[in-house]
């Protein structure tokens, strides 16, 4: 088992630039309740995306060209907040986008991303907010490459910004690696902490 | 050595192994499950052939998919129903408690968990819900996980998690007549903004707090996640062991002699340090509402509806224009007066007894609005049963309340209650997000007292009645 790697992410950066998107305005609960994960891209982002009668609004981003086909989110402060719900980062990965680029996101959300092969990155709040309204000024040049190797991402206009990342979850990312399998090698720890703490604390363990 | 938080001793008290850059992997003391989300956990973990290690510390309920109409025996669709039976027959399994949908316990799980004292003081706590850091107002750690970290759970008994920093929100004064802990935490998240407590466990303390029941102190750790933190704390105090003991799954005996020794020792000592202070005075709150579709889109009841163009960020401009679009609201005009056509009292913010008792206190021998319909849907059957002994279901049906099974219901929109496009509810949950009450329902966030007062006038109130006060 292990989640898809994620090194370099080329691709069209679409701008959403809406400050606290939260998970509800990424997946409807009914959504994610009724439906296998695989179909969960269609419904991303619902309420921005289609009208009242079911029909695309053309005025959202991700219905105008070049943003359709987004790797590349560059999206408002406090994106994810809300839900613990993963669903939410599937929908988003069921359009196809591996990076999210904002200025803070939402901490269940953010941990959820790494935890399915979808890299957030935080940037500061001017800079992502120039970034996305160069994108929306200049479609033509709404093109990134974000480098999980070198930790940068590089636009369209030349120009490379510098990124971090926390070191572990780098490195799962890069080389796929699934956090259960790690933590399965851990028994004998987990085992002595047990023993340990039973001893500690017995009336967490029952009322024997 | 300095003295170390509350927050600390937690933290350190479950570590199994230290990661380094602060990733640790800690020992999960209590995970509550419950119907959305845990199906697809256990398919997981028989998918990848592992074991649930500690069957014993892993509690189950019903709650988010279920129908909160009379006489339910489960949800109201098919897929609803997938969910409780893919739970019901992991917990069979594995042999993991269930408080199933006619269990004499079911309720909704944050409800649940500290009522039967299934989470105590001094345990790491999770759930793959986000408000479980409600159960942090007995002093325990405990915050939201995903799916992924269900599975982790299931088959280590651990987590992997980052140390937040540390902050602390000290209320001065106490909170006047009328103004309950909700009003406090929606007039915290207003200042602070929902992106707030990003990054941090926040520990409430002052004598705003320790004045405060343990109801009030859940629903002021439930709401930490809207100030965008992950886990809210309260020292525990005598209060939360009046609280504890006899509850079915607290300590008995020797072990509760036990417990108590240690758990007077969690509190944060004097001389600790945290990352951030806040003072915030509890005495200048007044009763609140939310106008937009974030909980720091909150104003006192008589006040105006802020215009967008006094905002200096951008991209909040932009998110509250929306919101306002989104309500059917116009800049700079009071609240009051706003019509509506639902209210809702319930949630794991605001259902439980005492929640309920001021609620009554205001509708009884009064009518509901003509035109509104409002429904109070308690937090657990115990909390059902005991508001029933005293009568308060008697109050509500007799001023036109429907009284409800315990449940998630509207707070989520996940189990066929629903808010209809365009319909405006009042509502004592903890999201007004846009279609949390469904597609196209617009959502007023406010405590019991205000929501009760409004389903009366049928419409948003300017100050509260005299007998809230
Ligand atoms: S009442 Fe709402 S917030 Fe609370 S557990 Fe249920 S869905 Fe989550």
């Amino acid at each position: 088992m292990s989640i898809e790697k994620l090194v370099v992410v080329e691709g069209v950066a679409a701008p959403l630039a809406l400050a606290n998107v939260d998970t509800d305005m990424i997946i409807r609960i009914e959504r994610l309740a009724k439906l296998p994960r695989a179909d969960l891209g269609r419904y991303a982002f619902e309420p921005l995306r289609y009208r009242a009668d079911g029909s695309e609004d053309p005025a959202f981003v991700l219905n105008r060209q070049p943003f359709r086909d987004a790797r590349i989110l560059v999206a408002g402060a406090n994106f994810g907040c809300g839900s613990s719900r993963e669903m939410a980062v599937w929908a988003i990965a069921g359009l196809g986008i591996r990076v999210i680029v904002a200025p803070s996101f939402g901490e269940i959300f953010f941990a959820n991303c790494f935890q399915n092969g979808v890299l957030p990155v935080v940037l500061p709040a001017p800079t992502v907010a120039r970034i996305a309204s160069r994108l929306e000024a200049e479609p033509a040049a709404a093109h990134m490459t974000v480098d999980l190797e070198r930790c940068e991402i590089c636009t369209d206009w030349g120009e490379t910004l510098a990124f971090a990342v926390e070191s572990l979850r780098r490195r799962m990312l890069l080389e796929g690696a699934d956090e259960l399998e790690l933590t399965l090698a851990r028994e004998p720890e987990i085992a002595a902490f047990q023993a340990r703490d039973r001893e500690r604390r017995p009336w967490v363990y029952g009322n024997g | 050595m300095t003295g170390r938080t509350l927050f600390d001793k937690l933290w350190d008290d479950h570590v199994v192994a230290d990661l380094g850059d602060g990733v640790a992997l800690l020992h999960v003391d209590r995970h509550l499950l419950h119907d959305l989300g845990s199906s697809s956990a256990f398919h997981d973990l028989e998918r990848r052939g592992l074991v649930l290690r500690n069957p014993e510390l892993h509690f189950a309920t019903a709650d988010h998919v279920v129908s909160s109409a009379t006489g339910r025996t489960g949800g109201v669709a098919d897929w609803a129903d997938r969910h409780i039976a893919g739970l019901r027959e992991g917990c069979r399994r594995w042999g993991v408690r269930l408080a199933d949908v006619t269990d004499a316990t079911q309720g909704i799980v944050h409800v649940v968990a500290p009522e039967l004292g299934i989470s105590q003081p001094g345990m790491l706590v999770v759930c793959g819900d986000s408000h479980a850091s409600t159960n942090g107002a007995l002093g325990a750690l405990a915050w939201g996980i995903g799916t992924s970290e269900l599975v982790h759970v299931m088959a280590t008994q651990t987590v992997l998690a980052r140390r937040p920093q540390r902050m602390r929100i000290t209320f001065d004064g106490r909170l006047s007549r009328g103004v309950e802990p909700k009003d406090l935490a929606l007039a915290l998240i207003g200042r602070i903004g929902a992106a707030g407590g990003r990054g941090y466990a926040v520990e409430y303390a002052g004598e705003a707090v320790r004045a405060m029941s343990m109801d009030g102190r859940m629903t002021l750790c439930n709401l930490t996640i809207e100030l965008g933190g992950r886990i809210g704390l309260v020292g525990p105090d005598d209060a939360t062991f009046g609280y504890l003991e006899g509850r079915p799954f607290a300590p008995r005996g020797a072990h509760w002699e036990r417990a108590l020794d240690a758990w007077r020792a969690l509190p944060t000592d004097a001389d600790a340090v945290f990352d951030h202070e806040v003072a915030f005075d509890a005495g200048a709150v007044t009763p609140q509402i939310t106008w937009g579709t974030s909980p720091a889109h909150t104003i006192g009841l008589g006040e105006r509806i802020p215009d967008p163009a006094a905002c200096a960020d951008p991209s909040e401009r932009q998110a509250m224009t929306a919101a306002l679009d989104y309500m059917g609201l116009a800049p700079g005009r009071p609240v009051a007066g706003t019509r509506i056509d639902r209210v809702f009292i319930g949630s794991c913010t605001n259902s439980r007894l005492s929640d309920l008792e001021r609620a009554a206190a205001v509708v009884r021998g009064r009518r509901v609005a003509p035109g509104v319909v409002a429904w109070v849907v308690p937090g657990s059957q115990l909390v059902k049963r005991a508001a029933e002994a005293r009568g308060l279901d008697r109050a509500f049906r007799e001023a036109g309340f429907e009284w409800r099974e315990p449940g998630c219901s509207l707070c989520v929109g996940a189990n066929g209650d629903m808010v209809a496009p365009g319909e405006r509810c009042v509502s004592t949950s903890n999201r007004n997000f846009v279609g949390r009450q469904g597609p196209g329902a617009r959502t007023h966030l406010a405590s019991p007292a205000v929501a009760a007062a409004c389903a009366l006038a049928g419409e948003i109130i300017g100050a509260l009645p005299e007998t809230a006060a």
